[in-house]
């Protein structure tokens, strides 16, 4: 395998929030993880020290050898600065739970970070792999020639009656979480986003913050994923998750619809002031300003926006993040001086934006507004 | 009502949730209730936060002090963390754990990917058995010739079920 640097990896915002994918109104990204542990030693949680390291030794030269892993960033957590981690956390190349991970554990993430492979995380593998768009099946079919690939060298803790072992019993058998990032502005405009939860629960998926289970749905994103692993084919999983994401996407427009003929005035007045606001102010927090970038967004998907701002907005999703501030600045700050400079970043790129192009009523559907 | 998660304080916090037409239900009091991040709106799963709570109830049927031979894992270490500590564990809390499967989950056996190794592993063992049996017969049946070749048989599987010898021999 060919070494690429962190700073290669990170240079690009990530594939996935740059490429086109289908559903890309709507959906920003699907993702596959696949837990599995190794039969002969003991989960990472429980696990000695030695025996964890042992079990790591074991896994990182396989997955390193991968063919998809030819060009590809592999690091041991304890050699990964703590600004660096949460980067990855940003960019979802690793989970919450590993940033806070040292010694014994580790990652190997491929050179465009559409796939990526935690070692000792809450499991012995966490193997992940990312696109654009709508694109659950092609993101299951990748992850799962990885998963063919390292069970071929490694001896996977499988049981014929319970499938893959993990530590938790919520992710046994399968040891599958398919999922879609949404994002769902008219939704949460007209106050549905609970029924919604509500439905999609019931249908057994679970709807999650922006970084999963426990997190704020900042800049009106939303998971959702399968919530069971076990009794179930992973196609049906996989079969079931898309219908229901389909269904979602349909509300969202006709949310988007709604509001534009009732009450056209709050989305102008939500677009206007998440324009005025971003394009002039001198402080702002990683939250506020993913809620108004948000607004942007849904400015552009109503053509009220030139769509070349689409780009701007969702790689400024990812450098308005805590981290991504901060390293952008290279040195350490403060909250405020962070709050400062990120309004000084959003100004910057949406420097010669044109203001939103709103007239009296709702827009013309075949507007003229390129 | 005592709260389910610490068990101290007044429930003042009543969750209900229907997966698939399964009810849950957990009862907390506010402290806990906002530690788990329930009250957050953007949703959570509820199943998620019951396998902290009642795991350990689940668990207390396989007797208490059952201890995993391999990794040493108690109920107890279980009841504090809501993970299991090895493969093994999963064979040693068997019992309380088809429980608290058939609660979480969509079904009670795996019927998804089996790596290829295991279904050769699978197909192995299951020969083994057979002819263990047959060896076990021929025996009592004073057959020794026929008992010869079934042990030999078993010792050439045996090498197979260890890694060695051909892996494509056995259909
Ligand atoms: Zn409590
Ligand atoms: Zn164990």
């Amino acid at each position: 395998m060919r070494p690429v640097k962190l700073e290669q990896l990170l240079k690009s915002t990530s594939e996935w929030a740059q490429t086109e994918g289908p559903q890309n109104r709507i959906v920003l990204s699907s993702r596959v993880r696949l837990a599995r542990n190794l039969r002969q030693y003991a989960f990472p949680g429980w696990a000695k020290k030695a025996e964890r390291q042992r079990a790591l030794e074991t896994m990182r030269p396989v997955i390193e050898d991968l063919p998809e892993m030819a060009e590809c960033f592999s690091e041991l957590m304890d050699s990964i600065a703590v600004i660096d981690k949460q980067m990855l956390v940003e960019r979802h190349l690793i989970s919450r739970e590993h940033a806070v991970k040292n010694v014994g554990s580790g990652v190997v993430i491929n050179a465009t970070g559409a796939i990526s492979v935690m070692i000792n995380e809450e499991d012995h593998l966490r193997m992940q792999a990312i696109q654009a768009g709508l694109q659950t099946k092609d993101v299951f079919k990748v992850i799962d020639r990885v998963d063919t690939e390292l069970e071929e060298r490694l001896e996977y803790a499988f049981s014929p009656r319970l499938g893959y072992l993990t530590a938790c019993p919520t992710n046994v058998g399968t040891g599958m979480r398919a999922s879609a990032m949404v994002h769902l502005p008219g939704i949460v405009l007209s106050e549905q986003i609970n029924q919604i939860i509500q439905a999609v629960n019931k249908l057994g998926l679970a709807v999650r913050g922006l970084y999963g289970e426990g997190t704020e749905a900042l800049g009106n994103v939303f998971q959702v994923s399968n919530q069971t692993t076990l009794g179930e084919r992973e196609s049906d999983i996989i079969e079931r998750l898309n219908k229901v994401v389909l269904q979602i996407i349909e509300h969202e427009e006709s949310a988007r619809l709604t509001i534009l003929e009732k009450k056209p005035k709050l989305i102008y007045d939500q677009i206007g002031r998440a324009y005025g606001i971003l394009t002039n102010a001198h402080t702002v927090t990683s939250k506020e300003a993913l809620n108004l970038l948000s607004l942007l967004r849904l400015g552009v998907d109503l053509e009220l926006l030139p769509a070349t701002i689409r780009a701007v907005v969702d790689e400024l999703f990812i450098m308005a993040q805590p981290a991504h501030v901060q390293k952008f600045a290279a040195r350490k700050l403060s909250a405020e001086e962070r709050d400062i400079l990120r309004a000084d970043l959003i100004r910057g790129r949406l420097a010669g934006m044109p203001k939103p192009k709103i007239g009296v009523g709702p827009p013309p559907r075949d507007s003229q507004i390129e | 009502m005592l709260c389910d998660k610490c068990r101290k304080n007044e429930a003042s916090v009543h969750l209900t949730q229907i997966v698939e037409g399964k009810t849950l239900k957990a009862d907390l009091c506010k402290a806990c209730a906002g530690e788990s991040g329930v009250q957050d709106a953007t949703g959570f799963s509820l199943a998620d936060l019951l396998l902290g709570l009642g795991a350990a109830d689940e668990i207390k049927t396989e007797g208490a002090g059952a201890r995993c031979p391999t990794c040493g894992l108690t109920q107890t270490d279980f009841k504090r963390t809501g993970r299991l500590g090895c493969a093994t564990c999963w064979e040693t809390f068997a019992v309380g754990l088809a429980t608290l499967l058939k609660a979480m989950h969509r079904g009670d056996h795996h019927i998804g990917k089996v790596p290829r190794r295991a279904a050769h592993t699978l197909v192995i063992s299951e020969k083994l058995q057979q002819l263990s049996a047959e060896l076990e017969k021929a025996v009592h049946a004073e057959k020794y010739e026929d008992a010869a070749v079934l042990r030999d048989q078993i010792r050439e599987l045996e090498v197979k079920l260890r890694g060695g010898g051909d892996a494509q021999g056995v259909a």
